[in-house]
């Protein structure tokens, strides 16, 4: 009758095991977490190779070609590439050659055949010039050039040359740099402070022309005393242009002429101010190299972009994108953590608080070219254009704030994001435990006392977690930008020393909006792909350091929430 | 035994007095409790007198808890509930309209299950009930934190990191910071549902001999599971059952002769 019962055995199958204990499936969690892990790397060191590597000088090569020709360049890269019909493969170099004044509108950058090359030398004598205008120029320094004016006549005097120049070009550079220091001081203060105020008084006398009633007994008197301004104004708005324009017109007294690694001279002399540095790349020694790699870094973060964003450095970007995703924090956070504690906290739970709560999420999903087109709708149009109508008409039809600004992109960019802050408040607050909050009501809290003393504090990591994550993805948001303020050049900054300091209506430059102006827009690609990995990596540095920044906060607020012994 | 096994209880009847002759501070008046279809508190009628430790006990899912948090309302937070009947503090009712909770939960303080001091300083959690009754003054907070933390017989533990955080605490210090806390705002009522039960032997008797001193103050209420400790503790004892209240009297007559089938059964140990 009785079946023996079956135990079952103690070692079961190999094969029965594996899949019991999950191991398949522990293994494909760990190949996941390989394969993101490989990607996120793979993206920061090619951005971090790339980037860097701008800025690391690189030898000034002169090529003697077999046609005896002889060209200097910066070697960029090597590639085989299939020539002619035939598709034949042959080994070709791509050099940074620059004097692109020289080349007669070509490109500075040219391929040359690796075949054609007879010998290659790195004399030491070989300059860099980092200009103003027209990039990079490579080659000597022939003469340096006083313009002298003779019986009404301008004549070129030779100071010196050969050897000599480049010693005279360095004193002359350094008088430059102090012409230039001296002219930017008047310009940005009293050139500046005396044409605001012309701005001003031009916004009254039109704002008089169009109300003041011409019959009236008053009308002359005060249009007289408006005309007397103006005249006082422009007064004294001449010295200082007098002043700026000796500095320029001495600026254009002294020139030097460059000549390229053949020997050939440049088209013409061209004012030394316009030289910004010289190195002598080849003779540099290791520290001195990397000295130069760390400067050239420094001044492309603190500078600001020359000749159309190919050149000069981002400082103006990443001030912007800085700026504004503090002002987006700043707004989406309160915002966010409001709409959740009356969500979690207040809202009778039901079909219409879910209903809230799906399309909160659901507006995640919205493409945020569409909350673009909606901040350009209200905010600019709407919000901005009544503004305008309302504080400053007479400025009308330029816009103040019924254009883009850095006030309508942040507020754009809180909307796009404040469903991440709701969400995660959400989850924070649903995380405080009951027994606190039971606490602080047995101890007599109100439900906003027990909110504010208990479940907040409890809380804020969680929130923070959702201001970290609304920061990155704000930071490195673009297409919304592009169409409520941001700017590919923009002359001020939205914060600076001027009253009120903060310019809500102003324009702004951003490094997304760069990176992208730089890679798609640029009028010289291959000299501005450099800048695209620069300027992205430092995007993510700048991601980084808000994030890290954040989560330090956090960390600290946790260790104070952590739960207790037993 | 021949008598009935649940007292019949009229509703013109008054709630019985508390048992030894004490003064009554809180009466249960015929009271209901549902929550959403369940019938959670039946018809339960009874006095806590003053100054007396009160234990509630009976098996789990017996109402004694539900009792407890019924009597300072902090069942309100609990979507889907209703009473009927009443419960009186000193003559003022509790579930009239119009009453403020928040002012009735400061003169009943509560004492958790398990420990819940807050994420705050010794100091801060003692003088929570007093801030946001919006004291301010500092010799005002320093006098409660010396007198309650003394109150629970826990100053001399902590008085020398009264700002360092109370998740610090061991569990059984934890607890008692909690009863500090409950009793910093001078209530009349402290209840106390089950505030042993996540501690070690040596922590718990610590807290039972607190309870007893605390006698000499406040009116106790507590819930316990623990029938050894509502003998130790308690002046009287209440023994509930599936909602109802079966039996109350001193705690010596209901360990030693209970009247009811049911309470003798609990006690001795055959359900619960």
């Amino acid at each position: 009758m009785d079946a023996p019962t079956r135990h079952p055995p103690l070692r079961p199958s190999p094969f029965g095991r594996l899949f019991r204990d999950g191991h398949p499936w522990v293994w494909i969690t760990r190949c996941g977490t390989a394969l993101l892990l490989l990607m996120v790397v793979g993206i920061v060191a090619i951005v971090a190779v790339n980037g860097l590597s701008t800025f690391w000088p690189r030898r000034l090569v002169r090529y003697e070609l077999k046609d005896g020709t002889v060209v200097v360049g910066e070697e960029i890269r090597r590639e085989v590439r299939k020539v002619g019909q035939a598709s034949v493969e042959e080994t070709q170099v791509f050099l940074r050659v620059g004097n692109r004044d020289l080349s007669g509108g070509g490109g500075d950058f040219r391929w040359i055949r690796a075949d054609d090359i007879r010998a290659t030398s790195t004399p030491e004598d070989l300059l860099a010039f980092e200009r103003m205008e027209h990039g990079p120029a490579y080659g000597r320094v022939r003469q340096v050039i006083e313009v002298e004016t003779v019986d009404g006549k301008r004549r070129n005097r030779v100071v010196a040359e050969g050897a000599a120049a480049r010693a005279a070009l360095e004193t002359g550079m350094e008088a430059a740099a102090a012409r230039r220091e001296a002219r930017l001081e008047l310009q940005e203060g009293e050139m500046d402070r005396v044409s605001k105020r012309q701005n001003e008084l031009n916004d009254e006398l039109r704002r008089f022309q169009r109300e003041a009633d011409p019959t009236s007994p008053s009308f002359a008197g005060r249009k007289q005393a408006l005309d007397a301004r103006k005249a006082a104004l422009d007064a004294e708005f001449e010295p200082v242009a007098a002043k700026v324009r000796a500095i320029l017109a001495e600026d254009r007294r002294h020139l030097v002429l460059l000549e390229d690694g053949a020997g050939n001279a440049f088209p013409k002399p061209v004012p030394m101010s316009q030289i910004l540095r010289i190195d002598a790349v080849n003779a540099l020694s290791f520290p001195g190299r990397v000295g130069l790699a760390v400067g050239r870094f420094w001044r492309f973060v603190t500078e600001a972009p020359r000749e159309a964003n190919t050149d000069g450095g981002i400082w103006p970007a990443i001030y912007g994108t800085v700026l504004m995703t503090l002002i987006m924090t700043m707004f989406v956070v309160p915002f966010g953590v409001l709409a959740a504690l009356y969500l979690r906290e207040y809202a009778k739970q039901g079909v219409m608080i879910s209903a809230v709560r799906i399309a909160v999420n659901n507006l995640a999903g919205v493409p945020s070219i569409v909350f673009g087109v909606f901040g350009l709708g209200f905010f600019c149009y709407l919000v901005g254009g009544w503004i305008d109508r309302s504080f400053f008409p007479e400025k009308l039809p330029t816009p103040t704030f019924g254009g883009g600004g850095i006030l309508w992109a942040s507020l754009t960019l809180s909307l796009l994001t404040v469903p991440v802050v709701i969400v995660a408040t959400e989850e924070a607050l649903a995380a405080v435990p009951r027994s606190l909050r039971e606490a602080a009501i047995a101890c007599g809290a109100s439900k906003w006392q027990m909110i504010r003393r208990v479940v907040l504090p409890h809380a804020s990591p969680g929130i923070l977690t959702g201001m970290i994550l609304a920061m990155a993805r704000g930071a490195g948001e673009v297409a919304p930008l592009m169409l409520t303020g941001v700017i590919k050049l923009a002359e001020d900054l939205p914060l600076d020393g001027e009253a009120p300091f903060l310019h809500p209506e102003r324009r702004f430059m951003h490094l997304g909006f760069h990176l992208y102006d730089t890679g798609f827009q640029s009028p010289n690609v291959d000299a501005s792909t450099p800048l695209v990995y620069s300027t992205t990596l430092v995007l993510l540095g700048l991601v980084l350091v808000l994030n890290l920044g954040a989560i330090l906060l956090r960390n600290r607020l946790r260790k104070r929430m952590r739960t207790g012994v037993f | 035994m021949a008598t009935p096994a649940i007292l019949p209880s009229a509703p013109e009847m008054k709630p019985p007095p508390p048992p030894g002759g004490a003064k009554a501070v809180l009466e249960v008046d015929h009271f209901n409790l549902w929550y959403g279809p369940t019938h959670a508190l039946k018809d339960v009628s009874m006095s806590f007198g003053e100054r007396q430790v009160t234990a509630l006990i009976g098996p789990s899912g017996c109402g004694k808890s539900t009792l407890l948090r019924s009597l300072n309302r902090l069942n309100d937070l609990i979507d889907n509930l209703r009473t009927e009947g009443d419960v009186r503090l000193r003559g003022d009712s509790v579930y009239r309209r119009g009453v403020d909770v928040i002012s009735l939960r400061k003169r009943m303080s509560m004492v958790f299950q398990r420990q819940n001091p807050f994420p705050k300083s010794i100091y801060e959690n003692v003088v929570f009930g007093l801030r946001v009754d919006g004291e301010k003054r500092k010799p005002v907070l320093d006098e409660a934190v010396e007198r309650s933390l003394r109150g629970a017989a826990i100053w001399d533990e902590v008085k020398d990191r009264l700002h360092k955080s109370a998740l610090e605490l061991s569990g059984g210090q934890q607890q008692r910071l909690c009863i500090a806390r409950a009793i910093a705002t001078r209530p009349e009522v402290l209840l106390m549902d089950e505030p042993c039960s996540a501690l070690d032997p040596i922590a718990t008797s610590k807290v039972e001999d607190l309870i007893i001193d605390l006698k000499r103050d406040f009116t106790v209420i507590i819930v316990t599971h623990n029938m050894q400790q509502a003998a130790r503790v308690a002046d009287v004892t209440a023994f509930m059952y599936l909602g109802r209240l079966i039996e109350m009297g001193e705690t010596t007559q209901i360990f030693e002769r209970p009247r009811f089938s049911e309470t003798e059964a609990y006690i001795t140990g055959r359900y619960g």
